[in-house]
């Protein structure tokens, strides 16, 4: 009788690391895992030797030093003695603004661009073509500097708004002064105002800002639950009792009582001196910016939206019309929604790309934090290093930010597949 | 001393190649072309003419180093540089030296590791402003918008004087001076300030430079000079000594017509033939050739006459030396000893 027993095990010799092809693979790939550490080890240990030779060692410590620089367009507090550090958060906080700004009229322009650019309207189509032809295929430093030069040599000065017989004027009942220098809008002020918050010695938050907000959110709940109690009642019913006054006054008549109390009034730009005082300042560097990236990135959406139309089936369409739905209404609530599984993904990367676009600002001199940071404080202290390196994980942080609101918001539209 | 192009360029701010700086001489010789960092484009300090042909004042000072190293006064290879990027380029070693109307300071001679190798212009900083706004002096400028070029000592200056005198104003950073002028004539700044040599450069070559007036205050001591990386001295003496050779050849009286019978022969002036080489090895200890002054003055005359060509009172910029007058003369302009 014989007792079956395994095979013998082979025992491991080295050589099986590379003849044997259970082992072969994991080979390779640890040798080039070792080759590609030690390239970036000597990349790193060369930098650091070289920078030790010139004697600069990477610090950070620069970043606590005052500035010594002013920065025209600031959202929060600043002035040339606070430190390099505040400096780079007012760029910081200068790139979210543009790119925000950017990416919310972009989106706007693209849909409603790549939805025109299907209408059966031949001419409609085809200047939308044109549109998008144009600003895809031109570099968006050209355009930033095209908006620029044009906000620059066609409007007027504010010197020329001055005199009795001056030869421009200010717009909107003398409201807006449209200059070279940017636009002036009224600023809402409030006599009565509540003061702010100041948060962690980086900015101040207005009570008034606070106050209306929340004043306005409890609007919106409460007319939200008018409709549903109204939906009940037409379910009930059938009969649908009118609340339009109601919702439109549980919104409205709070928000401005709160506006009494607050004593809102409107402050206008008026001429002093060189410039325009008073009122909100819309530096031309921004608009420049903001309506260049904004119409170069609406290009790519546009394709995007009219990808992602096309993308669903036509019997979408007609089993729409079947039913009787007007096209407005297909479009809106039949083909968008499906278009969107299509469209959010490469959306999201052109937000990555209109925010990192926004680092070309310094071409007409609009202080984001490639300006501050990567600009002024980087050629004052020499540390080119650090504020590269910094500069570069801001960056990386900002988009792995949007990345991941957009991811979070597309897992929401997509499609469910059963 | 690790040295490598490719890595040098992949390394985050190009600074691998930085410290291979310790031979520049032996670099420049065996390239024969020196590289030579200026702006981009400045009238009669340094900008390309209708042949593209680079000439200035500062220019002619890399042309005087470029004829003392290598004996060819047009073996330079010219890099325009924004006062953004001038530094870089020098640390980085793209560049051998740079003669881009570039302020010493404390901070830049020590922290920013460079060598100042002496001063040729001393300037300041003024303000220019279109003569139609009536202003007559720097203290009325409050609430003004102001173009500035980013990146310069001058944006400094302009908020340290405007914090002293308790005034308000909205800087308007840009680039390049041509940017700079091009916002300013358009009316999009009121004033434009830089150093006032650069306001004269600027203003002669608008249409109607009459209608805009630099103020009188200069707010700013600006010393400006060529500067080389900090480690390497051997280069630095070199840049420093050329400098010096066309200043003292001013207060010599040596031209570029008369350095050549000058130097033909030992005359009875022992520094001038020491400078000229007729006399002495202040060219080998120097490792250069004996002829090195000889080759730096022709390049472009003294100090005095490139003064004169590009930026003296005869030219459309229209300078007067005040200040970079020699010694001798009441200005600043000296030469140590050659011995």
């Amino acid at each position: 009788m014989t007792t079956l027993t395994d095979p013998p095990s082979e025992s491991f010799r080295l050589s099986m690391l590379i003849y044997d092809t259970r082992y072969r693979a994991i080979t390779f790939q640890i040798i080039a895992l070792i080759c590609f550490l030690l390239f970036f080890g000597w990349l790193i240990s060369n930098t650091a030797q070289n920078l030790a030779d010139l004697g600069k060692e990477p610090s950070f410590g620069f970043l606590m030093e005052p500035a010594g620089y002013d920065i025209n367009q600031r959202l929060i507090d600043y002035n040339n003695q606070d430190s390099h550090l505040r400096a780079a958060f007012v760029g910081l906080l200068n790139t979210l603004l543009v790119a925000f700004l950017g990416c919310v009229t972009a989106t706007v322009v693209g849909v409603i661009v790549g939805v025109l650019r299907l209408s059966n309207n031949w001419l409609i189509s085809r200047l939308m073509a044109v549109y998008v032809e144009m600003f895809r295929n031109v570099p968006v430093l050209m355009w930033i500097v095209l908006c620029m030069a044009i906000l620059i040599e066609s409007l007027p000065a504010p010197r020329a708004f001055r005199g009795d017989d001056a030869e421009a004027s200010m717009k909107l009942f003398d409201t807006v002064a449209i200059t070279n220098r940017g636009v002036y809008i009224p600023e809402p002020l409030f006599s009565r105002s509540l003061g702010d918050i100041p948060v962690g010695n980086l900015f101040n938050i207005s009570i008034d800002l606070i106050a209306i907000l929340i004043v306005l959110a409890i609007g919106f709940y409460v007319s939200h639950r008018i409709k549903l109690k109204a939906d009940a009642t037409q379910e009930a019913t059938g009969v649908r009792p009118r609340t339009w006054y109601m919702r439109l006054g549980v919104i409205f008549v709070p928000l401005a009582a709160l506006l009494v109390i607050l004593g809102f009034h409107l402050g206008y730009p008026e001429l002093s001196g060189f410039n325009f005082s008073g009122g909100t300042h819309l530096r031309n560097s921004l608009i420049a910016l903001w309506l260049a990236l904004s119409l170069y990135t609406a290009a790519f959406i546009a394709e995007n939206v009219r990808a992602g139309i096309l993308a669903i089936s036509k019997g979408q369409t007609e089993a729409a019309s079947a039913l009787g739905l007007r096209p407005s209404i297909t479009m809106r609530l039949v083909i968008l929604p499906q278009a969107l599984r299509v469209i959010i993904p490469p959306l999201i990367s052109q937000y990555l790309n209109l925010t990192k676009n926004s680092s070309l600002a310094i071409a007409v001199g609009y202080m984001d934090i490639t300006g501050t940071l990567m600009g002024i404080t980087l050629n004052q202290t020499g540390r080119e290093l650090e504020t590269v390196l910094l500069g570069m994980l801001i960056y990386l942080a900002i988009s792995l930010a949007i990345s991941a609101v957009m991811n979070f918001y597309n897992s929401r539209v997509k499609l469910v597949e059963r | 001393m690790k040295k490598s192009v490719f890595l040098g360029a992949l390394t985050v701010a190009g600074l691998a190649a930085g410290a291979s700086a310790a031979a520049t001489l032996d670099d420049v010789k065996a390239r024969g072309k020196l590289n030579c960092g200026v702006s981009t484009g400045l009238a009669g300090f340094s900008a390309p003419d209708a042949n593209g042909e680079w000439g200035g004042f500062d220019v002619a000072v890399c042309r005087a180093v470029a004829a003392a190293v290598l004996g060819d006064p047009s073996a330079v290879e010219f890099v325009s540089t924004t006062g953004k990027t001038r530094f870089t380029a020098l640390s980085s070693g793209e560049i051998d030296m740079l003669a881009r109307n570039t302020t010493w300071t404390l901070s830049r001679d020590v922290d920013l590791k460079f060598t100042f190798t002496g001063v040729n212009y001393y300037d300041g900083q003024g303000f220019m402003v279109p003569k139609e706004l009536g202003v007559s002096s720097a203290k009325e400028l409050d609430g003004a918008t102001v173009c500035i070029q980013t990146g310069t000592t001058t944006e400094l200056n302009l908020a340290d004087y405007f914090r002293k005198n308790g005034m308000n104003y909205e800087p308007v950073p840009i680039e390049t001076n041509a940017e700079a002028q091009q916002q300013y004539l358009a009316g999009a700044c009121d004033v434009y300030t830089t150093d006032a040599s650069g306001l004269a450069a600027t203003r002669a070559t608008f249409e109607t430079p009459a209608d805009h007036v630099i103020l009188p205050e200069i707010i700013s001591k600006e010393p400006l000079g060529p500067l080389v990386r900090h480690g390497d001295d051997e280069w630095g003496d070199i840049v420093r000594w050329t400098l010096y050779a066309l200043v003292a050849a001013e207060e010599m009286g040596i031209t570029s017509t008369n350095v050549g019978d000058l130097s033909a022969a030992a005359g009875d002036n022992p520094e001038m033939n020491r400078m000229l080489g007729t006399e002495g090895n202040l060219g080998e200890m120097l490792g250069l050739e004996a002829n090195w002054a000889v080759n730096a003055i022709s390049a472009g005359g003294n100090y005095g006459e490139i003064f004169a060509t590009n930026i003296g009172e005869e030219t459309p910029i229209g300078l007067s030396r005040g200040l970079n007058a020699q010694w001798t003369e009441g200005g600043l302009m000296y030469a140590p000893p050659f011995r």
